[in-house]
């Protein structure tokens, strides 16, 4: 007690800081340093840089075990061997086609398969006889695994471009389809109560409430989608190709060339990364509404 | 007891709402109990009762919000009505305006005339671009009450739409309200725990009890309304003692009788 009025008669008639180092020097060392008293418990918040440090920890390593002659280039490349590789073949018009190749395969079974996951899931999610008919077959399909339908696409579709296309659109519409079919399924039974006291129809329901209401779910659908379409294609481009960097990859085995290898795996990753960014971009713009004050 | 005619005047006016035998069982229980109950127009009833008691059903049952409910009993119902919500359930991905726009079926011009007239006058104009969740809690509990007066309902029904917010904003809500209804004359049910809040606005307050009517006082106090006035002391006492809950009065009595 008689220390405290103290500070108090202290605080009153000198600086703050002089009053404090005065009665307590652990107070003002405290202060000092920033630090609070109390565990912080959660891990300080980590920012979008600071994620590289494991990839670029791994990338050091890597490239000072290949200068040593650990990894032998027989086995793996040094990155810096299979980035002056990529340029190489970049620069000599190599790359280009097998990698418009690839993308235009992954794309357009992407946007094939997005579009059936989202037609099939406003049916299901918006009818009760489109969810008998559908959800269950989904759900049945779902359990397969899509790279064990490529003998029957080889056999329906054949060998070609078709049939890669229809592969990964299979891959692409579940994610797709599952997310935006539970959003739909989600949705806010107060505002469904809101919409029918003001009197909304069927269709501007749809329009204005359920449709809205289940962006969200879409947008998780498709960054999945947008992923799973480049394993897909990892797999199918080992199939009769000619053309993509999975045939690339695979003639390099074939003459052990791990520097090219290495090469279309960043590729992968690259193009991998890169659309889940696009993706990411798109659907903070659409789901703008979210962003609140402070946040 | 027919409860529609009970001094006051109201009487002398044309039925707005009437229920006749009213009954809502859902899953067996029985959560209105032959309610009869008449409205006139332009009245404003506040409903009040203890949690459980049936007064939102029966609130709901007046929006036609009550599907899975097994019905029986007579309704009628003027053939526009809004209802006020306690969460003000603004649609997050549209903007202020397009929300209070909500459901009306106007040209373009007249839409925005509208909108803008139900803004300014619960004093939202400025924030009629904003996205729902920048605003306070007020703030979209005025977006709910431009909503539901925008188009112009015979039958309000406000489902204690005040109880989340803090106290000041409360008092300034009924205070709007009451200047709104006011204005457009709509018929009023409103649902509240609140005692003070139902004998400040209310020309009529209902008691509710296991799914009954159990108590009604015609509120015959001179407007403006205080909450120290004598007389609004003892309407809250006797509707204190109505819900079963000791009033100040009662309770300093009791002390008093304590040997």
């Amino acid at each position: 007690m008689e220390s405290h009025s103290r500070i108090v008669s202290h605080a009153l008639t000198t600086r703050w800081d002089a009053a404090y180092s005065e009665a307590s020097p652990q107070l003002d060392y405290r202060r000092q340093k920033g630090a609070s008293a109390k565990p912080r418990l959660t891990p300080m918040r980590l920012s979008s840089r600071g994620l590289l440090f494991g990839p670029v920890v791994l990338l050091v390593i890597w490239e000072i075990a290949s200068l040593a002659g650990i990894l032998s280039p027989r086995h793996l490349a040094a990155p810096s061997t299979a980035l002056t590789t990529g340029w190489k073949l970049l620069l000599d018009g190599t790359l280009g086609p097998h990698l418009v190749a690839s993308a235009q395969r992954a794309y357009v079974g992407l946007a094939v398969g997005v579009a059936i996951g989202l037609l099939l899931a406003l049916v299901s999610g918006l009818t009760r006889i489109g969810e008998a008919s559908i959800d269950g077959l989904v759900q049945i399909k779902r359990a397969v695994p899509t790279l064990a339908l490529i003998p029957l696409a080889i056999l329906w579709l054949g060998i070609g471009e078709t049939m890669k296309i229809a592969v990964i659109s299979l891959s692409v519409f579940i994610p797709v389809y599952i997310n935006t079919h539970a959003a739909l399924r989600g949705i806010d039974l107060r505002l469904v109560e809101l919409a029918r006291t003001v009197g909304l129809g069927r269709l501007e329901f749809v329009r204005r409430v359920a449709l809205p209401g289940a962006l969200p779910g879409f947008f998780t659908g498709l960054r999945l989608a947008v992923t799973t379409c480049w394993t897909s294609l990892v797999v199918l481009e080992q199939i009769n190709t000619t053309k993509g960097i999975g045939y690339l990859m695979n003639r390099a085995r074939d003459y052990g060339q791990t520097d090219i290898i290495v090469a279309g795996l960043v590729i992968y990753a690259v193009l991998g990364l890169v659309s889940d960014g696009l993706v990411r971009l798109w659907e903070r713009k659409a789901l703008s509404y979210r962003k609140v004050i402070g946040s | 007891m027919n409860l529609a005619t009970k001094s006051s005047g109201w009487e002398a006016r044309p039925v707005a709402v009437e229920a006749r035998g009213l009954t809502r069982k859902f899953s067996g229980k029985t959560i209105l109990d032959n309610i009869s109950i008449a409205i006139a127009e332009g009245e404003f009833v506040a409903l009040i009762g203890r949690s459980g008691s049936g007064k939102s059903t029966l609130l709901r049952a007046f929006a036609d919000l009550d599907d899975d409910a097994e019905k029986d009993g007579q309704l009628w119902l003027p053939e526009s009505s809004s209802v006020l919500f306690q969460d003000s359930r603004l649609l997050p991905w549209e903007n202020v305006i397009r929300n209070v726009q909500l459901g009306l079926h106007l040209s373009p011009a007249e839409l925005r005339q509208k909108a803008r007239k139900a803004l300014a006058d619960v004093g939202l104009s400025e924030r009629e671009q904003a996205w729902p969740n920048t605003l306070s809690g007020g703030e979209m509990q005025r977006a709910a009450l431009a909503r539901s007066l925008v188009r112009e309902p015979k039958l309000l029904l406000a489902d204690e739409p005040f109880g989340a917010l803090d106290a000041l904003t409360r008092i300034k809500m009924q205070e709007l309200l009451q200047s709104l209804v006011k204005a457009h004359k709509p018929t009023v049910l409103l649902v509240t725990h609140d005692v003070d809040e139902a004998l400040v606005l209310a020309d009529r307050v209902l008691v509710m009890e296991d799914g009954r009517i159990s108590h009604e006082r015609h509120v015959d106090l001179p407007s403006p309304r205080r909450q120290s006035d004598a007389r609004f002391e003892q309407l809250r006492a006797e509707l204190l003692a109505a819900l079963g809950v000791f009033s100040p009065n009662n309770q300093l009595q009791h002390a008093g009788d304590r040997p």
